[in-house]
């Protein structure tokens, strides 16, 4: 029997962005992967593992893989660059990786080999993975591997990570790696700061120069040192007169020039002219004026049309499964607490979680496909300099748009925006886009204040409410991100400096992890939170002080068909209406009374449920439950005026205010976990309850 | 001398100096060293950003950090 694995070996995963590095992990790992969190940082740890059978013995040895976040260079610039350079530079770090695997492009080897050789010179034991090796044959250029071995003294493995070809190679030597001398010294470092060095070599207990050099000038980012260690370093650096800046600067010119030697003595490239690659007859039409922007509106449009449209149907399944799960054990279980709470509190909360899984997924399968293809980086270049003014990056159109379906997978769908104040403004602003579930709300009372047969012109003057309350929030959100942009400190210098990739094909095992992967997330996280908000809720709104409930059966024993009017009575007297009432004298600027109020916190779970509660809390006097909630709503009479309670003013007010106002547990409970921390979600929820105030007490107090 | 926003699609140029320090670095790591040669390969719907080719690959940027990078035309 053959043993099982002896010893884990942990394996980093370091390269460009674009490089194939997410599909070699995929490939490496499957569905192995765990996502988790970096403290502090906002960028996700990604660790994978699988077994690796030794050829000779057919052992199983464990590896751990992580895969760091791409990047050119290991010097960060930021907190989340940061990453890369505190696992790989800190034997202390907690994924300090024994083996590292550099993925380079091999179309792209040039600018490849800048981190390829920072990662050998901090001595590690090290594989270069060559990836696509197939466009470079394409384009007749020929690559002497055994050159590139040598002048780095480390295994050069070509891979096709998509078609997974050259796999196993890499895979073994994984296993040797440990076992090889060290890689050489590709650019000589000592000399730029000689003294510095080697205190900070004894100091951080390595042997490589390298990683000594970047460690004096990045010790800042390192999370886990002390203040007293910092400082330490920092007298070091003091005392041997040495600038981060311009070392880093003197380094990288070295390197380059030692990569151009390099290349000379290993790079062929084929005689002749260039012919226009397919990348820039694509361009061609994708970044022209015309062509790039409408093939972009098309774009945005399939996205739309899945999130809204096809979804549906797989929602309407869910729903369907989760109301009949409902009925099958409020039917089984024996009447009672239990009872209620597992169906009218855990399922139904269950339920309204897992109805978003099919917008997630198809939105997040479009993003992948898009990325993949390097599409993305040119819906970044072209509107760029339209956006950059609201403080929004090319990548925030996508969530915004997805945001006029749902706000959730948008919120998700942000996370591609790499610099951080342009996503954290995407995501404060994502909501003010009048989502799916406002959709009913503003129907209803479009249908009371406006005829449905009247006109403005040719255009029917109930669509055109409807279209301009979407225009409303768009323009909301504009206005937000412009504000923020300029309220927002960031320490982070905006960037655009981004490459252009050449157009692949998308590859589709990639997009299908990435699917799964996010669904993941979202149940697990946003899930614990959604759920336990919606039990609060419903016992707020089924439970009420000592025994009222009772005196109100009591009451209407003797009554037939009284289901309704006990309904509406029993919502009134629970905690959710005692809430609603208590909120009154707040809300009565803004036209609204305590009927109102309870809605608004029912509407809390999804807006949508606003419909369903003001329809429960106007039964009282329906005795054969017989009006529609429309008339019922009109019907009401204001005791003050004597007249219609839902005047236009009214009817606009609370439109403006269910417009504005964070009214989705669900958004918040992802907000909080895209930006690790309640702050955001927080400010979120008081500067939109904040405008939604404003905007509904201006439209009243003008209107009425 | 000129800058990289002064030049126009399909001119090449060699790249002398930088005149944001900090900027500089990052487009050092990005191949765009001093004595690398560069070609405005197309401009985005309103003139900005500008994509360019360097080291082998296509880089894009804002007009004004191109404006950072001095450059010596080649006649």
């Amino acid at each position: 029997m053959p043993p099982t694995s002896t010893h884990k070996i942990r394996v980093a995963l370091v390269g460009n962005p674009n490089s194939g590095k997410t599909t070699l992990f995929n490939t490496l790992t499957g569905l192995n992967q765990k996502v988790g969190n970096f403290p502090g940082i906002t960028v996700d740890k990604k660790v994978g593992a699988c077994q690796i059978s030794q050829l000779a013995s057919k052992n199983k040895i464990d590896t751990e893989f992580i895969d760091l976040p791409g990047t050119y260079s290991l010097y960060p610039k930021s907190l989340d660059e940061s990453v890369a350079f505190q696992v790989l530079c800190d034997p202390k770090n907690e994924h300090h990786p024994q083996v590292n695997i550099i993925i380079a492009d091999a179309s792209n080897l040039k600018r490849s080999l800048c981190l390829a050789t920072q990662v050998t010179d901090l001595k590690t034991p090290a594989i270069l993975a060559l990836n696509m090796m197939d466009l470079v044959e394409q384009e007749g250029i020929t690559i002497d591997i055994q050159q590139i071995e040598e002048r780095l003294g480390i295994p050069v493995i070509p891979i096709n990570a998509r078609k997974k070809m050259g796999i196993g190679n890499l895979k073994q030597a994984i296993l040797k790696a440990q076992e090889q001398a060290t890689p050489k010294d590709f650019v000589e470092i000592h000399s730029i700061a000689p003294k510095l060095i080697d205190s900070i070599r004894e100091s951080v207990h390595t042997n490589s120069d390298y990683a000594a050099f970047q460690v004096a000038c990045n010790y800042q980012a390192i999370t886990h040192f002390s203040e007293k260690r910092k400082q330490h370093f920092q007298q070091i650096v003091k005392n041997n007169g040495f600038i981060a800046k311009r070392a880093q600067a003197t380094e990288t010119v070295r390197r380059y020039k030692a990569i151009d030697q390099l290349l000379q003595t290993c790079i062929s490239h084929p005689e002749g002219e260039k012919k226009q690659t397919l990348t820039q007859k694509l361009d061609n039409v994708l970044t022209h004026p015309i062509g790039g922007f409408a093939f972009f509106l098309c774009v945005l449009f399939f996205i739309f049309q899945a999130i809204f449209s096809w979804s549906a149907y797989p929602m309407d399944l869910i729903d369907g499964f989760f109301a009949s799960l409902s009925e099958y054990v409020g039917n089984t279980l024996p009447a009672g607490a239990i009872n209620d709470l597992v169906v009218d509190g855990i399922i139904a909360g269950l339920g309204g979680i897992i109805i978003f899984v099919p917008q997630i997924a198809f939105l997040f399968a479009f993003i992948a496909i898009l990325e993949d293809t390097g599409y993305m980086a040119r819906v970044s270049f072209i509107t760029d300099k339209l956006l950059r003014g609201f403080g929004l990056n090319g990548r925030s159109i996508i969530p915004l748009l997805s945001g006029a379906a749902c706000a959730i997978p948008a919120v998700m769908s942000a996370r591609t925006i790499a610099n951080w104040k342009e996503r954290i403004i995407t995501i404060m602003v994502v909501p003010l886009m009048s989502c799916a579930a406002r959709l009913p709300v503003y129907t209803l009372l479009i249908s009371m204040m406006i005829p449905a047969d009247q006109t403005w012109f040719v255009f029917n003057l109930q669509g055109l409410v409807m279209m301009g309350f979407y225009l409303i929030g768009f323009l909301a959100a504009l206005a937000v991100a412009w504000i923020m942009k300029h309220l927002l400190k960031s320490k982070e210098k905006s960037y655009f400096v981004m490459e252009m990739p050449t157009y692949k094909t998308p590859d589709w095992s990639t997009v299908g992890i990435t699917i799964i992967e996010k669904v993941k997330v979202f149940l697990i996280d946003a899930g614990k939170i959604i759920i336990a908000i919606s039990i609060i809720l419903w016992v707020l709104s089924s439970y009420a002080p000592a025994n009222h409930f009772e005196l109100i059966e009591q009451r209407y024993e003797t009554v037939e068909n009284a289901e309704a009017m006990i309904a509406a009575e029993k919502l009134e007297a629970s905690y959710a209406g005692i809430i609603g009432k208590s909120i009154e004298p707040v809300i009565k600027p803004l036209g609204f009374d305590w009927k109102i109020g309870i809605s608004l916190i029912t509407s809390f779970a999804a807006r949508e449920v606003f419909v369903g509660t003001m329809s429960t809390i106007y039964s009282v006097g329906d005795a054969d439950n017989s009006k529609t909630i429309r008339e019922k709503l009109l019907s009401e009479i204001n005791p003050e005026t004597g007249e219609s309670f839902f005047t236009p003013a009214v009817g606009i007010s609370l439109m403006l205010f269910y417009a504005f106002a964070m009214q989705c547990m669900s958004t918040l409970a992802i907000v909080f976990r895209e930006t690790n921390g309640w702050k955001w979600p927080l400010i979120q929820f008081f500067y939109m309850s904040g405008l939604a105030y404003l905007a509904s007490l201006l439209a009243y107090q003008l209107m009425s | 001398m000129k800058n990289l926003a002064e030049l126009h699609i399909g001119q090449e140029a060699t790249i002398d100096s930088f005149s944001d320090k900090e900027l500089a670095l990052k487009l050092m790591e990005m191949g765009c060293l001093p004595g690398e040669k560069v070609h405005i390969e197309r401009k985005a719907p309103f003139g900005d950003p500008i994509a360019i080719a360097v080291s082998g690959y296509l880089l894009s940027l804002r007009k004004q950090e191109a404006e950072s990078i001095h450059v010596n035309t080649v006649k």
